[in-house]
């Protein structure tokens, strides 16, 4: 079964086309990678998902739900992080994931918030104001708030952007780890190729406001020839211009 | 979980307490919020006490200006009130987060308001607290109507909160001196301290669209003719429904506005 649908998916903004006539479906209890160069329309079609972007024509079905009609019915079982969306500085991380848990309906706030603590291993930082925090802090407080309501869908817009090697990886797991115990269905935006071959089972690879190829990161690095997905990336992202990438040197 | 459909307390308690944490850490925020109503009380209370003196009108009433200002701040603050809660969002970039949730635009507006009630309860409250100890001077004694002056000149100040949160909203922070400035326009019509009746008739005609004005002359009625005008309590009742539904309408056609063109996401410093 499909958690999400999209059929003919198109955004204008003015007269820049961001996501062309875009169809495609995400199975339930998959990890799927929307894979783009800058853009590519990743982040556009995640805001459409989220319904705070109204589409210029298209449908979008969430959770069994027409995300025109229906999105407050949906919104408390999704959630969503961004490297790019702040929570308040000056809150603490133990208040700012009490205002989400109540606004996401979460029933024992506290309890859930002790356990997410833990996980994320956030117990360190946990009274202290969001916005003294170091960015990969901040990154493991947002899937902390993106995890609150054990979202059925969670969107990730370059969930480890600018976090150094160490944080990334940590990040993945705690993400690997919730998918596994859940069954939850991940839909995420990236650059990083290792991130998408190590956690994902679909690719949705996006060029210029279109879908220009699908499969597993398997099927993909076969179809390429390649040996990994930066170069099947930099394939999809240069034959724009008509290049054919070489492989580097092994 | 409430039903979809319903607007729900809890969240609306929850933007609320948002505001509550941050008033709770910063005491400087509560001190800026009595700060100027405590300041204008002060200011004009001499001022009223020269005048009381000098004009055998407000020697009857010398409380008349203090009240008036205090009316005022009620606008004022009101104001000020929801339009600073909604770009409290907008400085930590929080909108994103906050409209991914189930949290509604008209729960997020109700929340904005009542942030605005506690904010002017602070902040106007210890200025008329002030008047009576230091000018037993109490605002208090307009007895019962003011209870209505007081709920009227809030909704005054909440439909003019949002739409300035919507401007924010559409043309971003750079709108923000708004919110200082916007309520300032209807001062002048809205017969503060003086009668409508000193304005030029086409100002006059102007003047009494403005519900503010029906307020302080509801209010000079009170104070120095001792009636209630229940003409101006409903003609003000009238015309804040009117001011309210354009407020809310605009913040929702701003919001909508900003889904179509992806600012939600971005919208911030």
């Amino acid at each position: 079964m499909n958690v999400v649908e999209v059929s003919g998916l198109t955004k204008r903004f003015g007269k820049v086309e961001a996501v062309r006539d875009i169809s495609f479906t995400v199975a339930r209890g998959s990890t799927t990678a929307l894979l783009g160069g800058n853009g590519a329309g990743k982040t556009t079609t995640i805001s459409t998902l989220l319904g705070v972007l109204l589409p210029t024509a298209g449908r979008i079905v969430v959770l069994g739900e027409d995300i025109a009609r229906h999105r407050y019915r949906v919104l408390p079982r999704m959630n969503f992080t961004s490297p790019y969306v702040d929570l308040p500085r000056k809150l603490t991380v133990a208040e700012n994931l009490m205002v989400f848990a109540r606004l996401y309906g979460v029933a024992r706030p506290r309890r859930r918030i002790a356990a997410l603590v833990e996980a994320l291993e956030l117990g360190e930082f946990v009274k202290r104001a969001y916005g003294t925090l170091s960015a990969g802090q901040r990154t493991r407080v947002s899937i902390a708030k993106a995890l609150l309501n054990e979202p059925d869908l969670l969107l990730l817009d370059e969930p480890t952007a600018s976090l150094d090697p160490d944080i990334a990886d940590r990040v993945r797991t705690q993400l690997v780890d919730y998918q596994r115990q859940t069954g939850a269905t991940l839909l995420l935006a990236s650059h990083n190729m290792p991130e998408v071959e190590r956690i994902c089972d679909a690719v949705l690879m996006m060029r210029a406001g279109r879908i220009v190829d699908t499969g597993s990161p398997a099927d993909l690095l076969a179809r390429y020839g390649r040996r990994n997905m930066e170069e099947v990336f930099l394939d999809v992202a240069r034959q724009r211009n008509g290049e054919r990438v070489e492989a580097a040197p092994a | 979980m409430s039903s979809p459909a319903a607007l729900s307390v809890r969240r609306i308690y929850a933007m609320i307490l948002r505001h509550l944490y941050l008033f709770k850490k910063s005491w400087v925020r509560v001190v800026e919020m009595a700060y100027w109503p405590t300041m204008q009380m002060v200011l004009w209370a001499f001022i009223a006490k020269f005048l009381a003196t000098n004009s055998s009108l407000i020697a009857q009433v010398p409380g008349v200006l203090v009240s008036a200002l205090l009316l005022w701040e009620i606008l004022f603050r009101g104001q000020l009130g929801v339009a600073l809660s909604f770009f409290e969002e907008l400085y930590s970039r929080n909108l994103g987060h906050l409209f991914v949730s189930p949290l509604r635009p008209l729960e997020l507006v109700a929340a904005m308001i009542g942030v605005s009630l506690i904010r002017t309860v602070i902040g106007v409250g210890t200025a008329i607290a002030l008047a009576i100890v230091l000018y037993q001077t109490s605002i208090f004694d307009l007895g019962v109507p003011l209870v209505s002056f007081f709920a009227n000149l809030l909704v005054t100040a909440w439909s003019v909160g949002l739409m300035v949160s919507a401007l924010v909203m559409r043309y971003g922070l750079a709108a923000e001196n708004f919110a200082w400035g916007a309520i300032f326009v209807a001062a002048p019509l809205s017969g503060i301290y003086y009668p409508i009746a000193v304005l030029p008739p086409w100002l006059q005609a102007v003047a009494w669209w403005l519900p503010t004005s029906h307020v302080f002359e509801g209010m000079r009625a009170v104070l120095l003719e001792g009636t209630f005008r229940w003409d101006y309590f409903w003609t003000t009742v009238a015309l804040n429904a009117l001011y309210l539904l354009v407020g809310v309408a605009v913040f929702l056609a701003s919001f909508n506005g900003a889904r179509k063109r992806g600012m939600l996401l971005q919208i911030g410093e």
